[in-house]
């Protein structure tokens, strides 16, 4: 308000009016926008809360439930009719078995179809179009149909493998194959292609260029892709059951041809027992489940925003 | 205060555009035009020949965009190409190493000779091309590695023999970039200034020990002074290798280039479709003195364009 003050009585009312206005504009926020405003806050806000609630009530609970098993012989026993001697043991051998499996499967597979799709098939091909689409549909099969798969084509004829350790990780492999893909598809194409065409200007050939710049710049994004396929097929139980993991098994399992039990399938033979120690036990498993998957997902994330390249 | 002035620059000041150049040179001395920078006389004995267009006509999916070039690059010397945007000065430069194949639908016709060979012949393997006919490109473009294993990338791939410490520093140094760098071999490459990199991909460029260097508008991303830096490196490197550089910049194609071919934009009849075409290839100072043809005398006085 300083600087300019008006002589005459036409100016100041022009000047007044003038200023009037501007100050009405800048100052009156509609009634409606803030009503508006304050609904859509608090439903969003309302959202994350009951996300995070029912996050929070789950391992509260199993917490609370299991708290009184969850010492050191949850893990180091075996499996056992009796409530007070059973423990995870071989559950946990088996899973880190099937796991290690689906690794060694899903990463040369998994890479390999995303260097396929992303770097030697060209866009108009129609052969990598239906791969895409398919590979996109198979993310979304439920997870059954992949036991029942491996039920009918790997457990039994034509791989015939029987109910064993490595069916399960084949199994589970072609379930996470997808995420694999798609994840590493996202970290090529991340890699600018000006990259790509500075080491092709330089006489290296197309692999060359593969292997020496462009994966080596994805590594962080695709690792991250296998961390989080991973830590699905560790919780997986249904695709696991027909091919005949459910069973109480009474050893520990010691290579791909012996048979199993996982994580998931033990906590669930548990909560099936009529005694109330064994769901004490099953409360128990959850929370060393979380554990592993929390560790893993962190790892993931930490992995993701430590390497990943910003260009 | 002008800085001297060669010859060759005396048409610039006729350029509208001129004033800016020269208070620039005024501001950073660097990028003066110097009167050492040796340009081949409009008389010497023509150079061999390293490449040689005959009829060069670029397709992408059928549509063209250059149509029709015929001209000859000479060794060790700075061809400019130059041009309003959308010309295919780009395009003409990435068919002088098979560039343009790796572009899905591109297609090239008419005849382009290297050291008299069909750069185009069946028996060609482009990557082998690309050894021999290096490029750096518009934007610097490091590998996301250290300032030595960008150097060092080109000569491990390619197998070469020798001492990887001693190529990488003699790259380094041929690039001007060696002081700049030896104390930081190991850091990362994305850690240099932008005309640093510029540098980095020329030296990795040099290391393969190629026979021409492509530049497509290598000072386009930069400020005046790296400019200037990197045209006083293509006066040194043009002794050694032969260079071809695409430039929006009609100033430095006048700085540093010995022959300069001019394109332009044409639109076929119902203007649907549009390509560059060559109107004047010559000598740099014929094309910025006295050209024969009136656009190019439209064009480097800044009338249009």
């Amino acid at each position: 308000m300083a600087g300019y003050e008006p002589k005459t009585a036409r100016a100041r009312i022009a000047t007044t009016a003038a200023r009037g206005v501007v100050a009405e504009r800048l100052s009156q926020q509609p009634r409606m926008d803030v009503i508006r405003n304050t609904i859509f806050g608090s439903v969003l806000l309302l959202a994350v809360a009951i996300a995070l609630a029912g996050l929070a009530l789950l391992i509260g609970d199993a917490l609370i439930d299991g708290w009184s098993r969850l010492n050191l012989d949850l893990i180091t026993n075996g499996p056992s009719a009796f409530p007070e001697k059973a423990g995870l043991r071989a559950a946990l051998i088996g899973t880190l078995w099937i796991i290690g499996l689906v690794i060694l499967i899903i990463v040369p597979v998994g890479v390999g179809a995303a260097i396929f799709l992303e770097e030697y098939a060209s866009r108009e091909s129609r052969l990598a179009r239906i791969v895409e689409l398919n590979v996109q549909n198979l993310a979304a099969v439920p997870s059954i149909i992949y036991g029942l798969l491996g039920l009918a084509f790997i457990a039994r004829s034509p791989l015939n493998l029987g109910f064993v350790v490595l069916a399960a990780s084949i199994t589970l492999a072609l379930l996470v194959l997808p995420i694999v893909i798609l994840v590493s598809r996202e970290a090529l194409r991340a890699v600018p292609p000006s990259i790509r065409e500075g080491s092709l200007a330089l006489g290296a050939t197309q692999w060359q260029t593969i292997r020496k710049q462009v994966l080596p710049a994805a590594i962080p994004g695709i690792a991250t892709g296998v961390i989080l396929a991973v830590s699905r097929a560790i919780g997986e139980t249904a695709p696991l059951i027909p091919l005949g993991a459910a069973t109480f098994v009474t050893f520990d399992p010691s290579g791909p041809f012996s048979g199993f039990t996982a994580l998931p399938l033990q906590i669930f033979d548990w909560v099936k027992q009529p005694q109330d120690e064994f769901r004490t036990l099953a409360a128990a498993g959850v929370i060393v489940m979380l554990l592993v998957l929390i560790a893993m997902n962190s790892f993931a994330i930490w992995l993701r925003n430590r390497y990943e390249q910003r260009w | 205060m002008k800085p001297p002035m060669t010859q060759d620059e005396q048409p610039q000041s006729r350029a509208s555009d001129s004033a800016d150049s020269d208070s620039a040179a005024r501001r950073h001395p660097s990028i003066s035009v110097r009167p050492e920078f040796q340009r081949t006389a409009p008389d010497a004995p023509t150079r061999e020949k390293v490449f040689e267009l005959q009829d060069i006509s670029v397709f992408y999916t059928g549509v063209p965009a250059v149509q029709e070039v015929s001209m000859d690059v000479h060794k060790n010397e700075v061809t400019a190409l130059i041009g309003p945007s959308g010309c295919g000065k780009s395009t003409l430069i990435r068919c002088l190493n098979r560039m343009n194949d790796l572009i899905p639908g591109a297609e090239v016709k008419g005849r382009l000779l290297y050291h008299r060979e069909d750069l185009y012949g069946p028996k060609v393997d482009p990557v082998q091309v690309r050894k021999l006919i290096g490029m750096v490109f518009q934007k610097p473009n490091p590998f996301p590695k250290s300032i030595y294993d960008n150097v060092a990338f080109g000569p491990k791939i390619l197998g070469m023999d020798g001492d990887m410490d001693e190529i990488v520093e003699h790259a380094l140094r041929r690039a001007a970039l060696w002081d700049e760098a030896k104390d930081r071999l190991d850091s990362n490459a994305f850690g240099m200034s932008g005309g640093q990199q510029q540098r980095l991909c020329i030296a990795r460029c040099i290391a393969v020990g190629p026979d021409v260097i492509l530049m497509d508008e290598p000072c386009s991303a930069l400020d005046p002074i790296s400019t200037g830096r990197i045209e006083d490196l293509m006066m040194e490197l043009k002794q050694e290798f032969s260079i071809v550089i695409v430039t929006h910049n009609m100033q430095q194609a006048a700085r540093v280039s010995d022959r300069t071919a001019f394109l332009m934009v044409e639109l076929d009849a119902d203007e649907q479709g549009r390509w560059g075409r060559i109107v004047e290839y010559d000598q740099t100072e014929k094309i910025f003195t006295n050209p024969s043809d009136p656009r190019t005398e439209d064009y480097v006085s800044g009338k249009v364009g």
